[in-house]
């Protein structure tokens, strides 16, 4: 079997298409690889999903933490100092816990349980409360005078936040934001490995390496596919956010621009 | 532990609950705890060591070890720390293992790797084959922190790395106009001044190191997320004196807390770490200081 | 180097062997009767009253080793303890990498549990990860729940996530007969492997025979029956 049947039969098996089995016998690198990386699909499907609508509530839970309000400062200070505070293990178990039991009361949540949405909701919030806590700090460090420049323009309220706030927050903020990116594909590894159930053997990257580990009682072949996959990711993540930066950053020179980057921020 | 466990099926409430959390197998999460504590405050300086060394080598002149110490830390950055430590632990252990094969047995006419058998000389054994159970266990327990310090070193290197660039090039010129060598400048200049930059990146490094723990179990190390399953799991009244349904909610609230409350202390003491590295800092932070005292 | 000695079985040995090297049984501790961690945090079950057993029938110096399930075969082969002892069936992938010594239980039975005795073992079925009752459910074309933990897979049939669970009768027996007619046994017992043996490295052959010739002597006597009847009850398959 040449390594295009493979590719044909296994790349998409983590979503339940092609061959029902998986390999049992003459495991084949061309099968590691294709498998692991037909896993990778649910890796870029939780972090890409969660860091797309982790980015909104992040934003407003750090104007939130910022508030003078405290029914805004408080809620906002324990949402992120609970999530920021405990493992994703332990996340991952609460989690399952608590939809289980909604589940048995109200049948419609019963696609919570399934990884593909239950996991994603906690990788949200997680990730919403890491990136809070770097927007946060991130809002503390605008400059006094940016702020006094768009009162002096007469801007304010929402106009003065979507043109001054909310630009320069993210701009100060790229760099850690970008490792809390990074972070966050990792830890999409955590899904099937502690929290959530493997339903019809489709896993992520790490669940078909851990497969092929166990099945070859090899790990020196499968854990370095699996680390090649996400080095691959992480620089893809890093290109991309590269080209954000240097759009936010456009207005500056270029002296100053490469300085703002190097500058060390809050990572996760 | 107490007198009154003897017959622990007799007992209620209480004085059940304090025979049920003294037992030898609890005693096991309590040592656990101390077992993490531990391994937090060996690998936190250790990976910053790493750290500084993948700094530095980063910014060598010397091209190929810049190249080593870009490489060390894009890759080990690059790779989930589980996929890391699922397969790194082993391979450590074959190479220390490999290596004092080579230098304690020349003449050993076998192959090391027979078929998926990893074979070494009996006295290149780590720890020796006839070592006592704590000597085992310090070994394990050294690996997992070797392992740890270069996963975390790695980002302490990015963290340092991106400090070091930091520290205003007035800085650095000025010791040069003083005449001081570039090692000079480094150790007397760089040096002292990148902490204050590096101080908030370090401290989230510490938050994650402390939420990596629970990964520990893949390292050999028993910790305390692995004893809450296994003595939060149901157990039945064959195999314990003590049976109970699944209980795992609860271990696992008291992990919270556990958790929750390190990092608050963290967060405290980080905090006040923070206050007196910026005094005298030209930084905003350390003006705001200047002024509220004066 | 996934291990942790949890105690050292101080056997009844003659002085002569105090210098003999210490051979290190690895188990899993987590799969009772089979070994399991006791009360008093030691390893205990049916494989820790063999093992100690068959070391004193070898005159070997034992020692007790925990480690993950999933990564107890690739440490036995890089050397990090010498035997596995923990309720392995003998299965073909397994052995063209490891050795396995006779078997010390006849091939046991697999068996399905759910909430009923006509619970649907062709619908959701629960399984351990990277187990044979994993592999089994995968070809029955039942759709398979997969669980790191075997504590974990009850649970999900409790809460109702899996119609059945399928794993060794053995391990299954004690908790259903506890659950209070809650859980029940589900049709016909599933014959999968071929008994449970202690895991050994092919280059280690000197070691494998040592126990091969104790677990032999034992079955003569035996003593592995009534070993089996008094972990596993009265109706266990014996030799």
């Amino acid at each position: 079997m040449s390594c295009w049947d493979t590719i044909a039969d296994y790349g998409l098996r983590s979503l339940g298409h092609g061959e029902r089995l998986l390999p049992r016998s003459d495991f084949t690198l061309c099968q590691q690889f294709t498998l692991i990386g037909s896993g990778m699909i649910w890796n870029i499907y939780f972090g890409t999903l969660a860091l797309i609508s982790g980015f909104v509530l992040a934003t407003a839970v750090a104007m939130g933490k910022a508030a003078r309000n405290p029914w805004l400062r408080k809620p906002a200070e324990w949402f992120v100092f609970v999530f920021r505070g405990s493992p994703l293990f332990i996340q991952f178990f609460f989690a399952y816990f608590l939809f289980l039991s909604l589940k048995s009361t109200y049948p419609v949540f019963s696609p919570l349980t399934a990884a593909a949405l239950g996991a994603l909701i906690v990788l949200f919030l997680n990730t919403a409360a890491y990136s809070a806590e770097i927007f946060y700090g991130a809002l503390q460090s605008i400059p006094k005078g940016d702020i006094e420049a768009a009162d002096a323009y007469g801007m304010s309220g929402w106009s003065r936040f979507r043109r001054v706030i909310w630009p320069t927050m993210l701009r100060l903020g790229w760099p850690a934001y970008t490792n809390e990116a990074i972070f966050l594909f990792h830890a999409t590894t955590l899904v099937f490995f502690s929290g959530f159930p493997t339903i019809k053997q489709k896993g992520d990257a790490l669940y078909y390496a851990s497969y092929f580990a166990d099945k070859t009682f090899n790990p020196f072949i499968p854990y370095p596919i699996l680390a090649f996959y996400f080095i691959l990711l992480t620089l893809a993540v890093i290109f991309l956010f590269g080209r954000v930066n240097a759009r936010l950053n456009r207005h500056l020179p270029q002296e100053t621009r490469s300085r703002i980057r190097l500058r060390p921020q809050l990572i996760r | 532990m107490f007198s009154y466990c003897t017959d622990p099926g007799t007992l209620e409430g209480l004085t059940w609950l304090s025979c049920y959390l003294t037992t030898g197998k609890h005693q096991s999460i309590y040592w656990a705890v101390g077992t993490v504590l531990l391994l937090l405050a060996i690998t936190a300086p250790t990976a910053l060591l790493f750290g500084f060394g993948g700094a530095s080598a980063a910014r060598s002149r010397f091209a190929p070890l810049s190249w080593f110490g870009k490489i060390y830390i894009s890759v080990v950055r690059g790779v989930p720390d589980i996929a890391f430590f699922l397969f790194f632990v082993i391979a450590l252990d074959q190479a220390f293992e490999w290596v004092r094969h080579k230098v304690k047995c020349p003449d050993w006419d076998q192959e090391v790797w027979q078929g998926n058998d990893f074979v070494v000389c009996a006295e290149a054994k780590l720890p020796l084959g006839n070592a006592a159970q704590w000597v085992h266990e310090t070994y394990g327990f050294f690996l997992a922190v070797l392992t740890f310090a270069i996963v975390f070193g790695a980002f302490a290197a990015n963290v340092l790395y991106g400090a070091m660039q930091a520290v205003p090039r007035a800085q650095i010129e000025t010791a040069e106009a003083y005449g001081m060598s570039n090692r000079q400048a480094f150790w007397r200049i760089l040096v002292p001044q990148m902490w204050v930059y590096a101080l908030p990146g370090l401290s989230n490094l510490w938050m994650v190191l402390i939420k990596a723990t629970p990964l520990l179990f893949l390292l050999g190390v028993e910790d305390i997320v692995y004893w809450a399953r296994e003595l939060g799991g149901s157990k039945t009244a064959q195999f314990t004196d003590y049976p109970h349904p699944d209980w795992r909610m609860w271990y696992f609230a008291a992990l919270l807390i556990f958790y929750l409350g390190f990092t608050r202390v963290s967060e405290i003491v980080l905090d006040k770490i923070m206050r007196r590295l910026t005094k005298g800092q030209a930084t905003m932070a350390g003006e705001a200081q200047r002024k509220a005292a004066a | 180097m996934n291990k942790l000695i949890l105690s050292v079985a101080a056997l009844a040995l003659s002085a002569g062997l105090a210098s003999a090297q210490t051979v290190r049984m690895g188990t899993e501790g987590a799969y009772p009767p089979y070994n399991f961690i006791n009360d008093a945090g030691e390893v205990d079950g049916f494989e820790r009253e063999l093992g100690d057993e068959l070391c004193a029938r070898a005159e070997l110096t034992c020692e007790w080793v925990t480690n993950d399930w999933d990564s107890i075969i690739p440490n036995l082969v890089s050397g990090n303890y010498d035997t596995i002892i923990a309720g392995m069936s003998i299965t073909d992938e397994r052995d063209e990498v490891i050795d396995f010594t006779q078997n010390y239980t006849p091939p046991a039975a697999s068996a399905y549990v759910g909430l009923s005795a006509d619970a649907d073992v062709t619908g959701i079925v629960a399984a351990q990860a990277a187990t044979i009752q994993a592999a089994h459910v995968a070809e029955t074309g039942a759709t398979l729940l997969e669980f790191p933990t075997p504590d974990e897979t009850i649970a999900a049939v409790r809460n109702g996530e899996a119609d059945a669970v399928l794993a060794d009768k053995d391990f299954l027996v004690p908790i259903v007969n506890e659950s209070n007619g809650e859980l029940a046994f589900v049709g016909e017992d599933v014959p999968l492997g071929g008994g449970i043996g202690m895991g050994v490295r092919e280059s280690d052959g000197e070691l494998k025979g040592k126990f091969d010739a104790a677990i032999q002597s034992m079955k003569d006597d035996g003593t592995l029956n009534a070993m089996i009847k008094k972990w596993f009850g009265d109706e266990a398959l014996v030799f």
